[in-house]
């Protein structure tokens, strides 16, 4: 099993979303996240220029079966994408053990 | 009687105008301000309209208007009480009611601290703040406007054609009176925290934008008592003309300081549009009621312009003014009251003299006496948060409280 985190833009989150669903991902966790990078935003107030580095992103956490990998990726990388500095990064990771706290029971169906 | 009643009527609706100012203010500075600082905030513009009431009641309306006195200073005479014909068409030419007047001039009267609070936003200690409110506003501001509403010295400054000065509404008696203090407090105080790095201007971002903009239109509305009220009766001619005035030149402020704003820096800043109109306002208060309705617009114009420049000069000159009351009510209210010497029915050389005079006088009284008390203030108890109350917020520290328990802080 695969755990696939992705930091996404938040406008697309809702396309990655649909994507993730069309290749079968229906459950994933997400939440909304501040960090820095290399994109700066340039703003003005009141007549000074700054630049936050404060930036909002989408934080998508995905346990899936080694079999889910590739499309989860693929799905992630095609719908999240602009094209400019800032649309960013997946990261996968190998997961031990999964349980399904209802039931007890462990192992890959448990993501079904 | 009945025109008494009508009159009487439209000054307690303008009363109430005034009073709702308040609330234009408080929003406006928290808008303007970070997150972490707004309970302390809404805290010192509660405490000025509650305790300014009661100072005035005390104190404040007997300073202001003494009757017959030297000109210079009234005596204290504790509490109020009408004269026998205050209730009659005899009182003011049968404009309002005594009661009226002094509950019209005690929502007047908290306006100065107000001004001051926004200017010392995010690092003043509150204990200083309150002491110094008292101080200001039960005795500064009513001997300061007894020079000219309360028939004092500068009423009757007379040069050439020029008889005494002229303030309709307060450019000079209200907002440049708090704003030499919020100048002289800003620089006891020095900037917040990360205003000025390296020697360069930052920007501290107000946290709630929207707000600001309601604080504005609130002001704006809020002008048509202040100005209309000032009027001191219903007169149809009067009243009109100076709301129109009011609402130009508010409008003419604004554009044009949005105008300037995106010529000089390339974005299109909604905190300078607002700040425009504020500065528009400002400038016609002098002479609302003296000017053409092109009068009104060049006057709204121009001090639209100002603000834009003066904020950047306050910047520049290393004063940290989070909401641009220095830039508002200062500036643009010694523009406006210079304004009725260049513009309108009493324009001429004489009367911009006399206008300049004025200026010079409550100038030299309003920092020396806030600079006397802040500076006593700084020695003493001290004016300043600590660095740690600083950077986690007032509301913490000073309040123990948040104003948006379920937020998260933003770290800028």
């Amino acid at each position: 099993m695969k755990k696939v985190e992705a930091i996404i833009r938040k406008s697309k989150f809702s396309s990655v979303k649909k994507a993730l669903h069309e290749v079968g991902v229906n459950f994933f966790s997400y939440w909304d996240v501040t960090g820095l990078g290399n994109e700066k935003e340039g703003h003005v107030y009141r007549g000074v220029s700054y630049s936050t580095s404060d930036i909002q992103r989408r934080y998508l956490s995905i346990v899936v079966n080694d079999d889910f990998e590739e499309v989860t990726i693929k799905a992630i990388l095609s719908a999240g994408s602009t094209g400019d500095v800032g649309d960013g990064k997946i990261f996968v990771s190998q997961v031990d053990e999964v349980y399904r706290i209802r039931t007890g029971e462990k192992g890959g169906n448990t993501l079904k | 009687m009945e025109l008494l009643t009508i009159n009487n009527v439209w000054m307690m609706i303008c009363t109430a105008l005034v009073f709702f100012m308040h609330t234009g203010f408080a929003f406006l500075e928290i808008g303007l301000t970070r997150q972490k600082n707004t309970i302390n905030i809404l805290f010192k513009n509660i405490f000025i309209i509650t305790v300014g009431l009661l100072l005035y009641y005390m104190v404040g309306f007997n300073l202001m208007y003494p009757g017959d006195f030297n000109g210079f200073i009234g005596s204290i005479v504790p509490g109020i009480s009408p004269p026998e014909n205050g209730m009659t068409a005899e009182y003011a030419d049968g404009g309002y009611t005594w009661w009226t007047d002094f509950l019209f001039q005690g929502m007047f009267a908290a306006t100065a601290a107000t001004i001051v609070s926004g200017a010392v936003a995010e690092r003043m200690k509150i204990g200083a703040f309150m002491i110094f409110t008292v101080v200001y506003v039960g005795f500064i501001y009513p001997i300061a406007g007894s020079w000219q509403w309360g028939g004092g010295f500068l009423s009757s400054l007379t040069i050439g054609d020029a008889e005494g000065f002229y303030d309709f509404a307060g450019s000079t008696l209200v907002h440049s009176v708090g704003g030499w203090a919020a100048l002289v407090a800003v620089y006891l105080l020095g900037a917040r925290i990360g205003k000025f790095n390296n020697g360069t201007s930052q920007a501290i971002p107000g946290h709630n934008i929207p707000l600001a903009t309601a604080g504005v239109l609130i002001l704006w509305l809020g002008w048509f008592g202040f100005n209309g009220g000032s009027v001191l009766s219903a007169n149809p001619e009067a009243t009109s003309l100076t709301l129109v005035t009011t609402c130009l030149a508010a409008a003419a402020g604004g554009v044009v300081a949005m105008i300037t704003s995106t010529i000089l820096y390339k974005n299109l800043d909604l905190t300078m549009f607002l700040n425009g109109i504020l500065g528009g306002l400002v400038g016609i208060t002098a002479g609302a009621d003296q000017m053409s309705p092109e009068d009104a617009i060049l006057i709204g114009a121009i001090a639209g312009a100002l603000i834009v420049f003066a904020v950047s000069l306050v910047d520049k000159i290393k004063l940290d003014d989070p909401v641009g009351a220095i830039a508002v009510h200062l500036i643009c209210g010694v523009w406006g009251t210079l304004a009725v010497g260049l513009f309108g029915a009493k324009a001429g050389v004489d009367q911009f003299l006399v206008q300049l005079i004025g200026v010079l006088c409550y100038a030299v009284f309003c920092i020396a006496t806030s600079f006397l008390i802040i500076f006593a203030l700084k020695k003493t108890m001290g004016i300043r948060v600590s660095e740690r109350e600083e950077l986690e917020g007032l509301d913490a520290h000073e309040h123990q409280m948040d104003a948006y328990p379920d937020f998260r802080l933003n770290e800028h």
